[in-house]
């Protein structure tokens, strides 16, 4: 049992935030996501450099061969500055898929260009009506004369307009399939906009689009869908966890430097004991988190792992978001100050990969198949 | 990082399993699990086992039991000494008085005193609280006044948790009334409660248990040598004391085995033919509480994997606030599971009513102490708030 970064994890957790740091004050962050493509292009490179969009992918795929663990540490540096870029959205999410599933071809077409920043894919999977199951309904794959074609719309998809591939999750007869559309041929429109932590998003619409199966065709992806799902979670996890420290931070420096009644705010224990709880709520979610990441690392099935972090993170962050601004006052409710950024950001994790109420219910529904929850076990 | 224990803790948690569920009397253990009052008799048989294997004192210096373990070999012995229902050494002998005692006692108190705590052959109470001295601890006014080679002690001690077992009683009293800060003329005296003067009354609690009382001290004369280290520094040995109780804070493993058993009783059929676990508001609020504990489990693991030293993570003061709202919440939950049937409290053995359901309100009751004693949760935030956030 061991929670800490081994050196090289620490070097590569200095490296990252060194960079990111650097790219990232509040009023930077603020042009960025101002502008199109929502991120920086010239920080996306630099990741790209310093082997970050290549992490988890083996040596052969043109990847660093890395875990969980690195993979997590580079989230929780992302969360801490609220960088833009889509990291999770096109390494983890959507390179995983292809890691986990895709044929050599498919892996040496995407995965190696992914790694070194020319190429960005991401995941099209939610669909309007749907929710966070690992299947899909409203958009459908059909194959004719050895072509598939794919009809239906997805939205919100993630970075939908600015990606250079799309991995679809589309019905066929076998179950949920998932294809690799290439988002320039006919039959694909996609509308993008502004997300309100200043994320983007698109609508993707497919009308007889031409896709090709993700690895083998006609195997339903339900499974492979939900871990990759967990995967995400889990790493959002600590994507999470970077932002809600930074959150707690900056309400405690405001608290012992802001002053009304004629002494500074961290006088009143009213506002201290709040801070407190924040503090409490965010150690709680942590050491979840933490655990998720090891268990995802063991190689052990994740979905309960990333259940239990998607409710202990979904909550934490409703607290830590919200008493963030109510400890601060108004200046929080303003765009030029950070803080309100944060939970606004937070909101938008949750509400990708499954709120608190979804995954309590997983939870829930298997509460009584067990006696006690062992984390050594 | 790493997930699984290293094959030498593995080894360790085997074999503390191996002893605490073989090597303690099964009606002991029995008891604890039908959280049944233990009697003295109980209490004092169980560490008396665990001492003879040496489990007792297993963090105190090597010279008079210890074992020299690390925080997570600690944690481990503690943890499965609780899922065991072992009930745990007396905290007052052995996380209070007797590291006070091998720290900063001299050497005639250690060779005197060490040996019986250990075995609870003496059988200490805690003479801290009084009337008016409660969170704000350092206001206490029991006097001891020096007359010759003797202390007289006179004022009030309250909230004597098992005073009524209690041979000896480790006080903080007042030996400078004039210290210019109210914090440095307190002393840390060792007095045996059959002396004359002294005086204990049960205090009957919201659940009808007397666990806790008033301990009076008229003109009670005390050796001089039993004043623990130097005068006017039992503030001092105080905060050690109670900063020493790290490991344990948070009965994780009590809590969770408590939170398993509602559980399986929220399993059992109705009258109807259903159970109560189908009701999924229900089955939510479980999940909810599994979720928590197992946070507060691995926070729990967190401090004692990497605390470096005697330097506490920082995480260790969530223990206890959390540990106990959680504590609480689980008997909350308890009675919630026996419904109407919490309402038999009173009722005697042979009673249809089953004897968890009979105890539920009491103990929800009794444990809203647990986020009020050993520093109450409000005294735990203005910890966390100034030493961690630096509020």
């Amino acid at each position: 049992m061991d929670f800490t970064y081994d050196s090289e994890q620490k070097a590569l957790r200095d490296a990252v935030r060194g960079l990111l740091t650097k790219a990232y004050d509040s009023a930077r962050r603020r042009d960025v996501v101002s502008d199109e493509p929502g991120f920086d292009s010239g920080v996306w490179a630099q990741l790209a450099e310093m082997g970050v969009l290549g992490l988890p992918f083996a040596e052969a795929d043109g990847g660093m061969g890395a875990g969980p663990v690195e993979v997590g540490l580079v989230a929780e540096e992302i969360g801490r500055v609220l960088a833009p870029e889509p990291f999770v959205e096109a390494v983890v999410v959507a390179g995983g898929l292809v890691a986990d599933l895709g044929t050599a071809e498919q892996k040496a077409a995407i995965l190696a260009p992914l790694s070194d920043g020319t190429l960005i894919p991401v995941l099209a999977h939610t669909e309007p009506g749907g929710r966070w199951e690992p299947v899909a309904r409203a958009v459908t794959a059909r194959e004719d004369a050895g072509t598939w074609r794919l009809t239906g719309t997805k939205e919100p998809v993630a970075h939908g307009a600015r990606a250079d591939l799309l991995v679809v999750s589309a019905a066929t007869p076998a179950g949920t399939g998932l294809f690799v559309v290439d988002p320039t041929v006919d039959g694909v429109t996609r509308t993008g906009y502004a997300l309100h932590d200043g994320g983007r998003a698109a609508q993707v619409v497919l009308d007889g689009a031409v896709g090709t199966p993700l690895g083998a065709a006609d195997v339903d992806r339900t499974g492979d869908l939900e871990v990759a799902q967990a995967r995400a979670i889990i790493i959002r996890g600590q994507e999470a966890v970077g932002a809600m420290q930074v959150a707690l931070d900056t309400t405690t420096a405001y608290l012992t430097t802001r002053k009304q009644f004629g002494v500074t705010l961290n006088k009143f224990q009213a506002l201290t004991f709040r801070a407190a709880d924040m503090y409490v709520s965010l150690e709680l979610a942590r050491s979840i988190a933490s655990w998720a990441l090891l268990v995802l690392d063991s190689g052990a099935d994740p979905r309960e792992a990333a259940a239990r972090t998607g409710f202990q993170i979904g909550r934490a962050g409703h607290h830590i978001g919200q008493e963030a601004i109510q400890l601060h006052g108004g200046i929080a409710m303003t765009a030029e100050y950070s803080v309100g950024h944060y939970m606004s950001h937070l909101t938008a994790l949750e509400h990708a990969l499954g709120d608190r109420r979804f995954h309590l219910g997983r939870l829930a529904a298997s509460v009584g198949d067990h006696g006690t929850v062992d984390p050594l076990a | 990082m790493r997930l699984q224990l290293s094959p030498e803790d593995a080894a360790f948690r085997e074999e503390m399993r191996t002893f605490f569920t073989t090597q303690v009397p099964q009606g002991i253990r029995d008891a604890v699990a039908e959280r049944r009052e233990l009697s003295k008799e109980q209490i004092v048989e169980a560490q008396r086992v665990l001492n003879a294997a040496g489990l007792a004192v297993p963090h105190w210096p090597a010279e008079w039991g210890g074992k020299g373990w690390t925080q997570l070999q600690k944690h481990l012995w503690h943890e499965e000494m609780l899922q065991a229902c072992v009930p745990p050494p007396l905290s007052f002998n052995t996380n209070m008085v007797g590291p006070v005692i091998a720290t900063f006692g001299s050497d005639e108190l250690k060779e005197r005193f060490l040996a019986p705590t250990a075995n609870l052959d003496i059988w200490w109470s805690q003479g801290f609280s009084e009337p008016d001295a409660g969170s704000d601890l350092a206001s206490l006014r029991t006097s001891a006044v020096r007359d010759g080679d003797e202390w007289v002690v006179n004022g009030q001690k309250t909230w004597t948790t098992l005073g009524q077992y209690g041979d000896w009683i480790f006080c903080l009293v007042r030996t400078d009334p004039d210290a210019p800060k109210r914090q440095q003329g307190i002393s840390f005296l060792l007095i045996d409660m059959t002396s004359p003067g002294v005086t204990v009354r049960p205090i009957e609690l919201i659940d009808g248990g007397v666990e806790v009382n008033e301990v009076w001290f008229e003109d009670v004369r005390v050796p001089a040598d039993q004043l623990v280290g130097e005068e006017n520094k039992g503030w001092t040995y105080a905060k050690f004391l109670l900063g020493n109780e790290r490991v344990g804070v948070a009965p994780v493993a009590s809590t969770k085995r408590l939170l398993a058993q509602a559980k399986e009783r929220a399993q059992e059929k109705l009258a109807d033919g259903s159970t109560l676990l189908e009701d999924p508001l229900l089955a939510a609020r479980f999940a909810e509480l599994e979720n928590e504990v197992l946070a507060l489990e691995l926070t729990a693991l967190r401090v004692a994997a990497n605390s470096a030293g005697d330097k506490p993570h920082p995480a260790s003061s969530v223990l206890k606030l959390k540990g106990t709202e959680l504590q609480q919440a689980v008997t909350e939950i308890v009675v919630d599971v026996a419904g109407p049937a919490s309402l038999a409290s009173g009722a005697p053995d042979g009673s249809d009513v089953p004897h968890w359901a009979r105890v539920a309100t009491p103990q929800y009751l009794n444990y809203r102490k647990a986020s009020i004693y050993g520093g109450s949760n409000e005294v735990q935030r203005s910890i966390i708030a100034s030493s961690i956030l630096g509020l």
